[in-house]
């Protein structure tokens, strides 16, 4: 295979993989994990212009083109971030440099998983690729070696195995779908001559091949009832790998969704992939927008607040439709630069105040106003106001509903203000009243932070034409 | 394909379920193990088989992996981690070994009349794999949620992947069996040697709820 932008997104990460694991200074290493996901990002963007062809493995198309834009954008600023959250770890003594060493490669490992999870035209090869983004995430979950973190770690992974161990099955029944259509052997695994030929298939094999890859999955996305693990491995691993997880692993475990999506829609006689997605979206955004509620931990409340916001997305991409789709994608790209955005703040939050607990933390925009005036902005962000980009997404979201199925916008509406006002009323003790808890001089880097927000804000205020074009051009695709 | 042929297939898949029943009513983690050995090795035998009748001798790789890693290599890990972490040797169960039974046989059920009803078109020794491979899925499934102890939750996942196995090596002509077989052996490879590292002894041997605050991160 000659080097070209689609093997780039993997060969890149690959190699500084095996280089940062092999380097032992904490300083060397962080920088080297930022110059690699920035050439992966070029990779990335170049794939935007000039598009390599597909093949039997690997594929590129507007769809996963998006996706890989949006993963590795977010992997680059999460880098910067987390040098200098790392720098703070090691000198507080939270992490060794053996465990930095081996945190640095796993970031690698996990950016090569995800870009070959989004490239992989083999629903097999897919598969894999996300066990693999599972099980380095599992590792960094575990990272710190506290029993809570111990915990958090087992309870994902036996957790997220089962829902692999899922959507193994369904891919099996996936290809006996195809196998006598297409024939035995490779053909009958590689996306694009599934989707060709998926109008012949058996469609009693998709329906039940459906199920399992939305149980499967669906565990990975993180919907209710199937979100046990989101939480704690949110809130026990390291604030960049919440950033990653949340931004970004959500992302491609759905993107796995809408590629069977798309293959059902090609067959008249499968079953309806929308109402499924729809109920499990509502459920999960109603039921994680009460949980906001009873948080006492800062970053479990935000990793309730992703399994909202994976409700409202994966409620747009059931409900369907030019439009609606449309409001998916940007609701799904908005959410993760949002959200990370906020990580990014709470990470540098529970340094400089040494806990989680949102008790022990107070009047953050007086103490340190640049961090918490950040951290309102960003909760502003996710909350859905106006002006900013959640708000355009949500607004679109919920119009679209309306005019096609009211009653189920209305408990759309209802859980997003339901949302809104929990994850008001925990930011309110977060950032306003009396100081409370260690004041220390936060040494953070706010760029990634602003950038991220910066986004938004433009995207809510003003979207520039191209990217229109370019949104509906993929929610098109997604039909 | 010849009458024995089938006849052979049958039995073992069949006989992959039957034991999975009998994981099911172990109370004692040695037994439990030696079951789970048992139903690794079935597992080979049904491989091989299916390496043969299909003539797909890549398949011989799947079977060799079943027979040493999972048949005798996992167990006599586990075996020495129970030894060595002091690990309870009885099972704690959520639900009556009646009970689970009873289940149990409603999933495979189930799972007959959902595999056999949807799949009529296909190759008929397939589509009953695939029935036998979705039974040993669920049964595998009942056994994690009515375990409390993490040894007894992981056969239940192990046990839970061999039906997965079963049902890919069914599926004629399926690429990627033995690299899949590989990737899943891996991660049975990490999650033993999670527990080992992790010094899980028991998951929840307490009901006291402070503790179970402090596991769900809320802390006061």
């Amino acid at each position: 295979m000659s080097f070209d932008a689609l093997s780039g997104v993997l060969l890149v990460p690959a190699a500084a993989a095996a280089l940062l694991a092999a380097l032992p200074d904490y300083r060397l290493t962080a920088r080297l994990n930022v110059v690699a996901t920035t050439l992966t990002l070029a990779c990335a963007l170049s794939l935007l212009f000039a598009r390599p062809a597909s093949g039997r493995y690997l594929l590129i198309d507007d769809l996963n083109a998006t996706f890989i834009v949006l993963t590795t954008f977010v992997g680059f600023t999460t880098s910067v971030f987390s040098a200098s959250y790392i720098g703070h770890e090691l000198a507080i003594g939270r992490l060794t440099p053996p465990f930095v060493r081996f945190y640095h490669a796993m970031y690698q490992v996990l950016m090569l998983a995800m870009n070959l999870a989004l490239v992989a035209n083999n629903i097999g090869l897919m598969w894999v690729a996300i066990e693999v983004a599972t099980l380095t995430t599992v590792l960094m979950v575990g990272i710190y070696r506290t029993h809570e973190a111990l915990e958090a770690a087992w309870k994902y992974f036996i957790l997220g195995s089962v829902g692999i161990g899922l959507a193994l099955f369904g891919t099996i029944l996936v290809y006996m779908a195809a196998q006598p259509v297409v024939g035995e052997g490779l053909d009958a695994m590689v996306w694009s001559v599934l989707v060709k030929r998926a109008g012949a298939f058996d469609p009693a094999f998709l329906d039940l091949a459906f199920v399992f890859l939305l149980l499967g999955y669906g565990t990975k996305v993180g919907l209710a009832p199937l979100h046990a693990w989101l939480p704690d491995a949110h809130a026990e691993g390291p604030t960049p790998i919440s950033a990653v997880l949340s931004g970004l692993l959500l992302n491609v475990a759905l993107y796995a969704l809408l590629r069977y999506k798309m293959l059902l829609a090609v067959n008249a006689g499968a079953l309806a992939p929308g109402p499924l997605m729809v109920t499990l979206g509502l459920v999960s955004l109603v039921f994680a927008a009460f949980m906001l509620y009873r948080r006492r931990d800062i970053k479990r409340l935000f990793a309730y607040s992703s399994i909202e916001h994976m409700g409202i997305i994966t409620f747009a991409f059931g409900m369907g439709g030019p439009l609606a789709n449309f409001a998916g994608l940007l609701h799904m790209t908005m959410h993760s630069l949002t959200k990370s955005a906020i990580f990014f703040a709470v990470g540098h939050v529970a340094q400089v105040k040494g806990t989680q607990r949102i008790a022990d933390m107070g009047g953050l925009t007086e103490t340190h106003p640049v961090l918490g005036w950040g951290l309102v902005l960003g909760v502003v962000a996710i909350a859905g106001l106006p002006p900013l980009g959640i708000f355009m997404s949500e607004f679109l979201v919920v119009t679209s509903t309306f005019a096609r199925a009211p009653l189920l916008a209305l408990v759309l509406v209802f859980g997003l203000l339901v949302g809104l006002a929990g994850l008001f009323l925990r930011l309110n003790s977060i950032a306003f009243g009396a100081p409370r808890g260690p004041s220390a001089k936060a040494e953070a880097s706010y760029v990634p932070m602003f950038a991220h927000l910066l986004l938004v804000l433009i995207a809510g205020v003003y979207m520039p034409a191209a990217l229109v074009a370019w949104f509906q051009n993929v929610a098109g695709l997604l039909g | 394909m010849s009458r024995i042929d089938f006849d052979i297939a049958h039995l073992l898949a069949g006989s992959l379920v039957l034991i999975s029943f009998l994981e099911l009513y172990q109370d004692r983690l040695y037994a439990l193990l030696n079951v789970y050995a048992l139903h690794a090795l079935t597992l080979a035998a049904s491989v091989a088989w299916q390496a043969l009748i299909q003539d797909a001798p890549h398949l011989y790789v799947t079977a060799a992996i079943a027979l040493t890693f999972k048949a005798i290599v996992i167990p006599l890990a586990l075996h020495r981690i129970i030894v060595k972490l002091g690990i309870h040797r009885e099972i704690e169960k959520v639900v009556g070994i009646g009970s689970t039974m009873l289940a149990g046989m409603g999933l495979v059920a189930l799972s007959l009349v959902v595999m056999l009803r949807i799949t009529h078109g296909a190759d008929p020794l397939a589509r009953e794999d695939l029935a036998f491979a979705l039974s040993v899925v669920l049964l595998g499934l009942l056994m994690m949620v009515t375990r409390r102890n993490a040894v007894g939750q992981v056969v239940g996942f192990m046990s839970l992947e061999n039906g997965l196995v079963l049902a890919a090596t069914g599926a004629r002509g399926m690429p990627l069996v033995v690299e899949i077989s590989v990737a899943f052996s891996i991660l049975i490879a990490f999650i033993v040697i999670g527990i080992f590292l992790f010094r899980i002894r028991e998951r929840f041997d307490t009901v006291d709820v402070a503790a179970l605050d402090r596991f769900r991160g809320e802390r006061r």
